[in-house]
């Protein structure tokens, strides 16, 4: 929020005479106020509530206490999908923002097949999660025929099973998601290229700096804030993620090999119909990205000063 | 001699990036436009047989105009509601000084952590049985917008864009004896209309995108949405290869279609949302 701020010091200045006046700001934020009540805040407080009950459909909930916690850390299937999901996004936002560096090095600039390619690439960033899970799911097709498997077969590969070979799908889904997320990475990264300072590259090259000190000591620093939205973004996406998952293999395909928490949520909730446990999954998995975010933050701040 | 091979690497690298990056799109649309049998897994560079056939089949025969219909009423409304939403709640943010303000402020940044994905299950339960209202809005498009009408993204831009206006404007309309509500709608809100512009793209773009939302609510055919659908069209096993891949085209040009006829509207937003940071 940099934009300034004159115009409530001014109202404040004059103090609020008749009710309306006092009433007003809350009329304009009623709807608002509104649907966030019922479909944020009061869903989040339910689900807080539901994980200490057993939620059984027609006869009164259980309360069981700190059952469905204890069962949180300690079910193996639970933590199995955990780790999957902390390793996704691990090597998802790492590798994402790792090529988005180095693609918008070649990419910054304003001419206009810069502007054009850029718009051009920008396409997987905004095609819907579900669309992009059938792309994918076409192009690793099995067959010999599938288009990857073509592309590596003339450098010499056989033909792979991508999402239906347990050892591959969660690699497969991690590329995935990389191509979809590589543009929007690319493009902060081009706008946070464009604040960087010139003089200081001009500076260094009359220092003597060669090209990869000129990266290190000048572009890297000058692109810490896009690098924090860029990694903070990527974690709260990637520890959330379900669509991706649950269009192509849904977990599967040998038993969990690809079951991440909010599958494995989801499952628990709508198939198993343990809506206790599933919410008390949820709670955890909440916080965890709360206080991650969050410390992630505080860390960074620390970090520039 | 070194700068031309430099100019070469680069614009191999930038064919590169269209082959990776839009050459998937491209083979979607060719293949779509294909008459000849493909093998699954197949895709075309260019229309082989070109006719218009898999699209009159998934139009006509698999009915994809059902989903396309439900998804255009989820987006077209809930993308009004939105706009209309996030503009009232910004009015108050960017222009008012009031006790609870920072309250506010930091109610509507905690839903940033509040995604679908997180509270789905509560949120199932909520749909079923709206508190207070006894309501359910299980197995209605009503179900599928009102949760993402209320969107912080949406909210924090047009504030910012809000608080940038000068105060002279409203203090000109004031003068003339205007209330909040005329302020709002008769000065603020037409100089707003750029912004307005990008938080519409922008909630296009994300409420087509839902996926588990419309999945929470109905488990009723008739009302997916069309990214739901695309799982039910894909499991119909009588359907040529081609045929899906030109309902996946369908799926994916509505928000390719927003996004590059309002580039400016959405270059802008992708700024504001970056460098707040």
């Amino acid at each position: 929020m940099s934009a300034t701020t004159d115009a409530p010091d001014d109202q404040a200045a004059t103090k609020p005479r008749r009710i309306g006046d006092v009433l007003s700001p809350w009329l304009f934020l009623a709807p608002a106020l509104l649907v966030f009540l019922y479909f944020k805040f009061i869903p989040m407080a339910r689900g807080m509530q539901m994980s200490f009950y057993k939620v059984s459909f027609g006869d009164a909930d259980e309360w069981v206490g700190w059952d469905n916690f204890a069962r949180v850390f300690t079910e193996e299937a639970l933590r199995n999908a955990a780790g999957r999901t902390l390793l996704y996004v691990l090597v998802t936002v790492t590798l994402s923002a790792a090529i988005a560096l180095v693609l918008a090095q070649a990419l910054q600039g304003t001419a206009r097949h810069m502007r054009i390619l850029r718009t051009a690439m920008f396409l997987p960033a905004v095609t819907s999660a579900a669309v992009v899970a059938e792309i994918w799911r076409i192009l690793y097709a099995p067959t010999p025929a599938g288009v990857i498997n073509t592309l590596i077969g003339w450098l010499g590969a056989a033909p792979q099973g991508f999402f239906s070979d347990p050892d591959q799908a969660l690699a497969a889904l991690m590329g995935m998601h990389v191509w979809k997320h590589v543009p929007y990475d690319t493009v902060i990264f081009v706008a946070g290229l464009a604040g960087v300072n010139r003089e200081l590259y001009d500076a260094a090259a009359v220092d003597g700096a060669n090209a990869w000190h000129r990266f290190v000591h000048v572009t890297l620093p000058g692109l810490a804030p896009a690098i924090t939205v860029v990694l903070t973004l990527g974690c709260i996406r990637g520890f959330r993620v379900f669509t991706e998952v649950y269009t192509t293999t849904g977990g599967g395909p040998a038993a969990g090999s690809t079951e991440v928490v909010m599958t494995h949520i989801y499952k628990q909730g709508f198939q198993e119909l343990d809506f206790g446990y599933a919410a008390a999954a949820s709670t955890v998995l909440f916080l965890f990205t709360a206080l991650a975010t969050a410390g992630f933050l505080a860390w960074r701040r620390r970090g520039v000063r | 001699m070194n700068s031309a091979l430099q100019l070469a690497a680069r614009w191999l690298l930038y064919a590169l990036l269209l082959v990776v990056f839009v050459g998937p799109f491209w083979a979607f649309l060719m293949t779509a436009f294909s008459g000849v049998t493909i093998a699954p897994g197949r895709l075309l560079l260019w229309p082989e047989q070109p006719t218009l056939e898999n699209f009159r089949y998934a139009w006509v025969d698999a009915k994809v105009w059902r989903f396309l219909l439900n998804s255009a009423v989820v987006v077209v409304v809930g993308m009004a509601l939105q706009l209309a939403v996030s503009a009232l709640a910004a009015f108050a943010l960017a222009r008012k000084r009031f006790r609870g303000l920072a309250l506010v402020s930091f109610l509507v940044l905690s839903t940033m952590m509040l995604p679908e994905e997180v509270i789905a299950i509560p949120l199932f339960m909520v749909l079923g049985n709206l508190p207070l209202l006894n309501l359910s809005l299980q197995n209605t498009h009503l179900g599928m917008i009102l949760p993402v009408v209320g969107w912080a993204f949406s909210i924090f831009m047009l504030t910012e864009f809000m608080r940038a206006i000068p105060l002279e404007l409203e203090e000109a309309a004031r003068v003339d004896g205007a209330n909040d509500w005329q302020v709002f709608w008769l000065v603020i809100l037409p100089l707003c209309k750029p912004a307005l512009g990008t938080a519409a793209v922008f909630g296009f773009i994300m409420i087509w995108d839902q996926y588990l939302l419309p999945l929470l609510v109905t488990n009723r055919e008739n009302l997916y949405t069309l990214p739901v659908a695309l799982a039910t069209v894909r499991a119909d096993e009588t359907m040529k290869p081609a045929v899906f891949i030109a309902v996946s085209v369908i799926a994916m040009l509505p928000s390719i279609l927003v996004y590059l006829g309002l580039q400016k509207a959405f270059n802008r937003g992708l700024l504001a949302g970056a460098v707040k940071g």
